[in-house]
């Protein structure tokens, strides 16, 4: 009896030494599934979410905070994305937050109204915006994610979205199942 | 020197259709009125035109290119004048516009200014140059530019040369017309090659449909003394002319999953491309112009032309005596089981246009108006040459699960359309399997994009951080210099200090003067 409880509580410990070893030798940092989330958020970091970028939102979905149906940009298709990883039930996208576009956009400056004031420098949350004071401004076209954080700030109102100009490269195979004619069934 | 011949799995035999365009030999197209010369013609990176509205061309002129080093340039196919640039329908399975450069042909064909310089002087790196400045892409079909990819073999060493006449896809004769015609250009072209990437030997393959090529090759090799180069004759399977299937027939090697030919030490390139070569290095004529075949049950006189890049299609139809059976046809760029329908006949045609094949809307080759269910035959996998499962693909392509696609090796299919062909359901595979790789590829380029967006993000975000950091470390600074300056100054504004320091330094000095005395 006392051989036993000796044995057991000697391994209990034995164990325990082991397992306190490995939570400082295989720490993780950060937080993974954050990680996770923030991988599948279109990182437009257009803030519709009312979040400050796709992070802070990501950070907030992890905690249980917000609703994972609060990213327009991202559609219906990050809501599945999300749905599959944190094993949560699908919702249809929150309205409130704004619509979804197929077509993405981009910034476009009208370098002749332009005053060169900096605010959209400013407001720009990936740096895609070129200029200095009081000189013209222009966006540079490829790293603009269409968040349209930049118009508000506009004095004179010189920022236009347009839809990205898709090329012969940005063309794809249509899908049969996309021409129900083609498909007999039964 | 004799070749054991390997076999790849799968594959078809199928009814030829050569003949018809092979009863005439091959002919010389007219200048059309206009040429319409896409900006890009190859795999790669767009040209720059490097011409204006309104300026005078001549033949072999650069008139558009890059530096980057994926990219071919273009030039003029013959004289006249630049009259537009702007967007024009291209010969493109999408049938959209793209960059083109329009020169108003003047007919005199006149030549620029060429300095020739004998081939046999320069050394591998000049050649490559050569190659590289005429513009030349592997005129076989995918028009992958020829001196990026000698000068990688270059570098990797190659084993075995492998020379492509196989032209498996029925209809098309093109390079059958070329070797039959021009093949001293195609053999004095792999001695080029030869020096250039100094293979072990050089195999140079065609199809054993083709006997009057094969003997006129032979006739060629013999003449040239080509050093251990030997031609290969290969039984007449689809597609034996893929690069893969080809390498497996002759060496019996599989190109490992996601490498490349060079990584075996191998190097293919198209029979086309060895005669534009030796045009290029002996004659300083830039590639301007490929042979065609215009055949199909819906043209009159089938044929092989000669074609100067930027020629519309129609012009070639015309040339062919127009359609046989009213006014309407299916026009396909390419052959039967791999070409793609053209939007129209006003596409010109561009270094990658092997054949333009005119059909009768009924009689489309394995395009059926609707497909029924699948039935789980597998006919489809006895046939695959890529060895894939065509029936797995097509179920997770028709579910859009993309990922299981890739799982089953989806990038590996090189849309023979084998399956398709013997599918008794009739069901497009080969239209799946596209589909799901162009959403593949689109879902690759957003997350590149956003990949980008959000480390540029993250940048900022550190940026502002440090900003913030750096400004309040100054402010401390400030705050501390004033704090500083303000002590001083109340020190200075009390008297009794003043004293006390007078009275420090009398006593100092009555100290030394002191120490003076004794």
């Amino acid at each position: 009896m006392l051989l036993a409880i000796l044995t057991i509580s000697l391994m209990a410990g034995l164990f325990g030494l082991i397992l306190g070893y490995a939570s400082i030798r295989f720490k993780v940092e950060g937080n993974p599934i954050v990680d996770q989330i923030d991988a599948l958020l279109p990182q437009t970091q257009c803030g519709q979410c009312t979040y400050a970028g796709c992070r802070p939102y990501a950070e907030a979905i992890a905690n249980g905070e917000a609703p994972i149906n609060q990213c327009p940009p991202g559609g219906q298709a990050t809501i599945v994305a999300l749905a599959d990883l944190l094993d949560t039930e699908v919702l249809e996208l929150n309205a409130e937050h704004g619509e979804h576009l197929d077509v993405p956009l981009v910034a476009v400056i009208d370098e002749q109204t332009c005053i060169g004031c900096t605010l959209c420098i400013q407001a720009c949350p990936v740096d895609a915006i070129l200029g200095a004071s009081k000189h013209m401004h222009t966006v540079i076209a490829a790293e603009c994610t269409g968040c349209k954080l930049c118009l508000p700030p506009c004095p004179v109102d010189c920022i236009d979205m347009v839809p990205v100009r898709q090329t012969i490269d940005d063309w794809k195979w249509s899908n049969p199942l996309d021409h129900p004619q083609l498909v007999h069934d039964g | 020197m004799m070749v054991n011949l390997h076999h790849f799995h799968g594959g078809l035999v199928l009814d030829g259709h050569k003949s018809e365009s092979l009863r005439r030999g091959l002919l010389q197209a007219s200048l059309p009125q206009r040429l319409i010369l896409p900006l890009r013609q190859h795999i790669g990176d767009y040209n720059k035109p490097l011409v204006k509205v309104g300026q005078r061309v001549l033949r072999g002129d650069i008139i558009a290119a890059s530096s980057s080093l994926i990219c071919a340039a273009v030039h003029a196919s013959t004289s006249g004048i630049v009259s537009e640039i702007g967007q024009f329908p291209v010969a493109h399975p999408s049938g959209q516009a793209d960059s083109c450069i329009v020169i108003d042909v003047d007919g005199d064909d006149k030549a620029a200014i060429a300095d020739i310089v004998d081939p046999e002087n320069l050394g591998p790196e000049e050649l490559i140059q050569r190659i590289s400045r005429a513009g030349i892409v592997g005129l076989g079909g995918a028009a992958f530019p020829t001196s990026p990819k000698l000068s990688r073999g270059k570098s990797h060493g190659v084993d075995t040369l492998i020379i492509n006449g196989i032209e498996c896809e029925p209809y098309i004769t093109c390079d059958d017309m070329l070797m039959r015609n021009y093949a001293v250009d195609v053999i004095r072209g792999c001695g080029y090659l030869q020096k250039i990437l100094a293979p072990r030997k050089t195999l140079i393959a065609i199809e054993d449909n083709k006997p009057e090529a094969i003997s006129a090759m032979l006739q060629a090799l013999a003449e040239h003394a080509l050093e251990n180069a030997e031609i290969v004759p290969v039984p007449t399977i689809y597609p034996a002319g893929g690069e893969k299937q080809l390498i497996q027939i002759l060496t019996g090697q599989e190109v490992p999953y996601g490498k490349l030919a060079f990584d075996i030490g191998l190097l293919c390139q198209n029979v086309g491309t060895c005669a534009a070569i030796t045009r290029a290095l002996e004659r300083n004529e830039p590639l301007i112009s490929r042979i065609v075949t215009c055949t199909g049950d819906n043209v009159v006189e089938p044929g092989n032309w000669e074609v100067r890049l930027g020629t519309p299609v129609s012009h070639l139809l015309e040339l062919a005596g127009g359609f046989r059976h009213g006014d309407d046809a299916y026009l396909v760029m390419g052959g039967p089981m791999m070409g793609f329908a053209l939007s129209g006949a006003n596409v010109p045609i561009v270094k990658s246009s092997n054949c333009i094949l005119v059909m009768r809307e009924e009689t489309i080759p394995h395009s059926p108006g609707y497909h029924d269910e699948c039935i789980r035959c597998g006919k489809c996998t006895e046939v695959c040459p890529a060895r894939l499962l065509p029936q797995q693909l097509y179920w997770h392509a028709r579910a859009r699960a993309y990922e299981r696609t890739q799982e089953y090796h989806l990038f590996d299919c090189i849309e023979c359309g084998c399956c398709s062909a013997v599918c008794p359901s009739q069901i497009p595979l080969v239209q799946y399997y596209r589909a799901a790789k162009g959403e593949i590829r689109a879902a690759q380029k957003a997350q590149f994009k956003s990949d980008r967006a959000r480390a540029r993000f993250e940048f900022r975000e550190h940026r502002l951080l440090l900003k913030k950091q750096q400004d309040e470390e100054r402010r401390r600074l400030k705050r501390e210099a004033l704090q500083q300056k303000r002590k001083q100054a109340a020190d200075s504004t009390a008297v009794p200090d003043l004293v006390q320091a007078a009275l420090e330094r009398v006593r100092e000095r009555k100290k030394a003067e002191q120490e003076e005395t004794r």
